[in-house]
C-alpha cells in the first residue's frame, strides 16, 4: 500500500523536463561551435556598425531630404513632401540618431531575412515535402512569443546588436517564405506548361516565368518582413540592441509617458514611411500615376516602341 | 514514315498505375477500376499521324484528349505504351533530349493562350527562339515574320493584356509558328473564342496550312470544328478512341451510337463532297455532256449554291474533266436525309 502511494506521488511530481533539454541543447551548441557563433557575431556586428555609421554620417537634414526624394520617386510629390515633414518631426524630437540605428537594424535584418526567405519559399513551392516540413516551422517561428527568442540569442551571442538582429531575422522571415511560396504556386499553370512545352529548362521557367509573375506577391511578403522587423527591433532593445527600442525601454523602466510617446511616434513614422515606399516599389503599377518613377517608366516604354517602329520602317 | 506514332498508350492517375493498366488489359471495365479509386484518363490508344496532316482528336471534356496530347510531347509520361516522334521514342528521352525535342520539333498552342503577360507581343512570339538561344536580331526578325503571318503586324510592342481574345490566340499561334517546328500541337486552341472569331481563326489555320504544310494534332470538343479542319478525326470517349477516319467516313459510317449521336448536329453540306454522294452514270454515254459540271471535291453546300444557275442533274468530273458520276435531286435529298435516319427509325418503332 505504502509503495503505491509513493509511486503515485512520484508520478504526480514528475514534470516533463523540456526546459532542461533546451538548455542542454543550447549549451551543446555553444560548446561545439564556438568559433562559428563568434564569426557570425563579428560579421553581423561589423555589418550593422558600417550601415548605422553610413546612415548617421550625413547631417539630419541631408538624410531627411534623401529619404524625401526617394519618397517622391516611389510615390509622387504628395507622399514625398508629407514623408519629409514627418521624418523632420523625428529630428525635432532629437531622436534622429536612434531612428537611424533602428533603420540600420531593419535594413540589415530585412536583407538577410529576404536572402534566406526567397530560396526557401521557392523550394517549398516546388516540393510538397519541403512545403509540409517548412509550414509547422513557420507556425512555430510566428507564434512563439518573440521575447522568448531573445533568451537563446543572448546565450549564443551575448548582449547587444547581434542577438537583436538574429531574433528579428527569425521573427520577420516567415511571411517572406509563405508569400514567395504562395506567389509561385499561384502562377497560371498553363503559362508554366507553355514554358515546358517550348523546351525551357526548370531554371529558366523559374527565372523567366514564375518569379516575374509572382513578383507582386513576393514583394508583398517582403513588405510584411519589413513591418515585422520594425516591431521586433523595438523589442530587441531589451537585449541591448541600440536604436528607438532603447528609448522605449528607458521610458518604460522609468514609467515616463512623455519620452515613451515620442519614441513610439518615431517608430510609427518610420514604419509608415518604409511601408509605403516598399509597397510602391513592389507592385510596379502601384507607383501612383503622378510619380516620377511611373512617368519615367512610361517615357522609357514609349521610346522603346518608337525606336522599334522606326527600325521597322527602315527595313 | 509517320510523323507521330502512338502505340497502346495508357495514362492512369492515382496510385499504382501499373496495376490498373494490367487490370484494364485483362478486360476490367473502366467502371471497375474507377470504383477502386484510379482515374484512367487514356486507355489503350494507338494512332499514326502522317506528315502534313491535320489530325483532330475530338471528344467531350473528360474524354482524355488533353491528357493524350500532353503525352505526345512528354509533358505527361504514359503509364504504358509508346509515343514515337519520327524515329525517336519520347518516353526513352532524357530531360535534355526531351527539351530539345519540344523546342525543335513540336510546338504547342494552348486553350487559354498561355502568353507571358510581362513580355511584349513580339517577345512572346519569339519565345521559342529565345529558349533555343538565338540572338536578339534573329529572334526579332523571325518573331515579326510569324506575327505578320497571323496578321498582327504593328502590334509587336503591346502587352498581351492590351489584346482581344482572338488576337491573343494569334500571338499563341505566331509563337508556335516562329518555333519553325514540323509538328504543332493545338490543345482546344479556338475553344475559348467567340463563334465568329473562332470561324475566322479556323479559316486562317486552313490557309496557313496550305502554305506551311505542318503536321498538326488538333484537340477539340466541337465536331463541326473537327470536320472543318481535320484530314482525319479520332473520336474519343471515356479515354478510348472509338473511331478514326476522314470526316466523310465518320459522317457516313459512324462506328457506334455515341458517334452517331454526335454526327447528328453536324452540317452535312459542309463536310460531304460531290464525289461522296454522286450516283454512277446509268444513262447512255454522252447524254450527260450537256449537264452542268462540278469538280469531285466540291462541298455539297457549294453544289446547292450552283443549282441556282445550273439546273440539276449535274455531272461530277475529275481534274481531267472526265465524268465520274451524276448528282440529281434524289441524290441530294438522300444525302441530307441520312443523318436523320436513326431518328426516323426510332419514331417508327415507337409508333409501331
Amino acid at each position: 500500500m505504502g509503495d503505491i502511494k509513493a509511486w503515485l506521488q512520484a508520478i504526480e511530481e514528475w514534470r516533463l523536463p523540456l526546459g532542461r533539454w533546451v538548455e542542454q541543447f543550447v549549451d551543446w551548441l555553444t560548446d561545439t561551435f564556438p568559433a562559428f557563433f563568434e564569426f557570425l557575431s563579428d560579421v553581423l556586428f561589423g555589418g550593422y556598425e558600417a550601415l548605422a555609421d553610413l546612415l548617421i554620417w550625413p547631417m539630419d537634414v541631408v538624410m531627411i531630404l534623401i529619404l524625401g526624394v526617394l519618397g517622391v520617386l516611389a510615390r509622387g510629390w504628395r507622399f514625398g513632401l508629407g514623408g519629409t515633414a514627418a521624418l523632420f518631426v523625428i529630428s525635432l524630437l532629437n531622436l534622429w540618431d536612434p531612428a537611424m540605428e533602428t533603420l540600420a537594424l531593419i535594413l540589415g535584418s530585412v536583407v538577410i531575412a529576404t536572402v534566406l526567405a526567397i530560396p526557401i519559399g521557392i523550394a517549398a513551392a516546388r516540393s510538397d515535402i519541403v512545403s509540409n516540413v517548412v509550414r509547422p516551422v513557420l507556425d512555430f517561428m510566428q507564434t512563439m512569443p518573440p521575447l522568448v527568442y531573445l533568451i537563446p540569442a543572448i546565450i549564443l551571442f551575448g548582449v547587444g546588436v547581434v542577438p537583436g538582429l538574429i531574433a528579428t531575422i527569425i521573427f520577420a522571415m516567415p511571411p517572406g517564405i509563405r508569400l514567395t511560396e504562395l506567389g509561385i504556386r499561384q502562377v497560371d499553370q498553363e503559362v508554366v506548361e507553355a514554358g515546358h512545352a517550348f523546351g525551357s529548362a526548370p531554371g529558366e521557367i523559374l527565372r523567366q516565368i514564375q518569379l516575374p509573375l509572382a513578383r507582386p506577391t513576393i514583394m508583398a511578403g517582403i513588405n510584411q518582413v519589413i513591418m515585422l522587423a520594425l516591431s521586433m527591433v523595438v523589442l530587441a532593445g531589451f537585449v541591448g540592441a541600440p536604436g528607438l527600442g532603447q528609448e522605449v525601454l528607458s521610458a518604460i523602466s522609468r514609467v515616463e509617458i512623455g519620452p515613451g510617446a515620442e519614441a513610439g511616434l518615431s517608430v510609427v513614422i518610420l514604419a509608415i514611411y518604409l511601408d509605403r515606399v516598399t509597397a510602391a516599389l513592389g507592385t510596379g503599377s502601384g507607383a501612383s500615376p503622378g510619380s516620377a518613377l511611373s512617368r519615367w517608366r512610361t517615357r522609357f516604354a514609349g521610346r522603346v516602341s518608337v525606336r522599334a517602329r522606326t527600325t521597322k520602317e527602315d527595313t | 514514315m509517320a510523323a507521330i506514332r502512338a502505340e497502346g498508350l495508357y495514362k492512369v492517375f492515382g496510385r499504382r498505375p501499373d496495376d490498373v493498366v494490367r487490370q484494364l488489359d485483362e478486360g476490367a471495365s473502366t467502371e471497375d477500376v474507377v470504383a477502386r479509386g484510379a482515374t484512367p484518363a487514356v486507355i489503350d490508344v494507338s494512332f499514326e499521324v502522317q506528315p502534313g496532316e491535320i489530325f483532330v482528336v475530338m471528344g467531350l471534356s473528360g474524354s482524355g484528349k488533353s491528357t493524350l496530347i500532353r503525352m505526345l510531347n512528354g509533358l505527361l509520361t504514359p503509364s504504358a505504351g509508346h509515343v514515337h516522334v519520327g524515329d525517336r521514342d519520347v518516353s526513352m528521352l532524357g530531360a535534355k533530349e526531351l527539351r530539345q525535342l519540344r523546342s525543335e520539333e513540336m510546338s504547342m498552342v494552348f486553350q487559354h493562350f498561355a502568353l507571358l503577360p510581362h513580355r511584349t507581343v513580339l517577345e512572346n512570339a519569339a519565345y521559342a527562339l529565345k529558349v533555343r538561344g538565338f540572338d536578339k536580331e534573329t529572334r526579332d526578325e523571325k518573331g515579326r515574320d510569324a506575327l505578320n503571318l497571323v496578321g498582327l503586324s504593328g502590334w509587336e510592342d503591346r502587352l498581351p493584356s492590351q489584346l482581344s481574345g482572338g488576337m491573343k490566340q494569334r500571338v499563341g499561334l505566331a509563337r508556335a509558328l516562329a518555333a519553325e517546328t514540323d509538328i504543332m500541337l493545338m490543345d482546344e486552341a479556338f475553344s475559348a473564342l467567340d463563334p465568329l472569331i473562332r470561324r475566322e481563326m479556323q479559316d486562317q489555320l486552313i490557309d496557313l496550312q496550305h502554305r506551311l504544310n505542318k503536321t498538326i494534332v488538333f484537340i477539340t470538343h466541337d465536331l463541326n470544328e473537327a470536320m472543318r479542319l481535320g484530314d482525319r478525326i479520332a473520336v474519343m470517349r471515356a479515354g478510348r478512341i472509338v473511331q478514326i477516319g476522314t470526316p466523310e467516313e465518320i459522317l457516313r459510317e459512324p462506328a457506334d451510337d455515341y458517334v452517331a449521336e454526335f454526327v447528328k448536329d453536324v452540317d452535312r453540306t459542309r463536310v460531304l463532297t460531290a464525289s461522296s454522294v454522286m450516283e454512277p452514270v446509268t444513262e447512255q454515254a454522252g447524254s450527260h455532256d450537256q449537264y452542268g459540271r462540278v469538280s469531285a471535291n466540291t462541298l455539297l453546300s457549294d453544289v446547292f449554291a450552283m443549282t441556282e444557275r445550273n439546273p440539276l442533274p449535274l455531272a461530277v468530273v475529275d481534274g481531267d474533266n472526265r465524268t465520274l458520276g451524276v448528282i440529281n435531286e434524289r441524290t441530294l435529298l438522300h444525302a441530307m436525309v441520312r443523318a436523320d435516319e436513326g431518328q426516323a427509325r426510332e419514331q417508327e418503332a415507337s409508333h409501331g
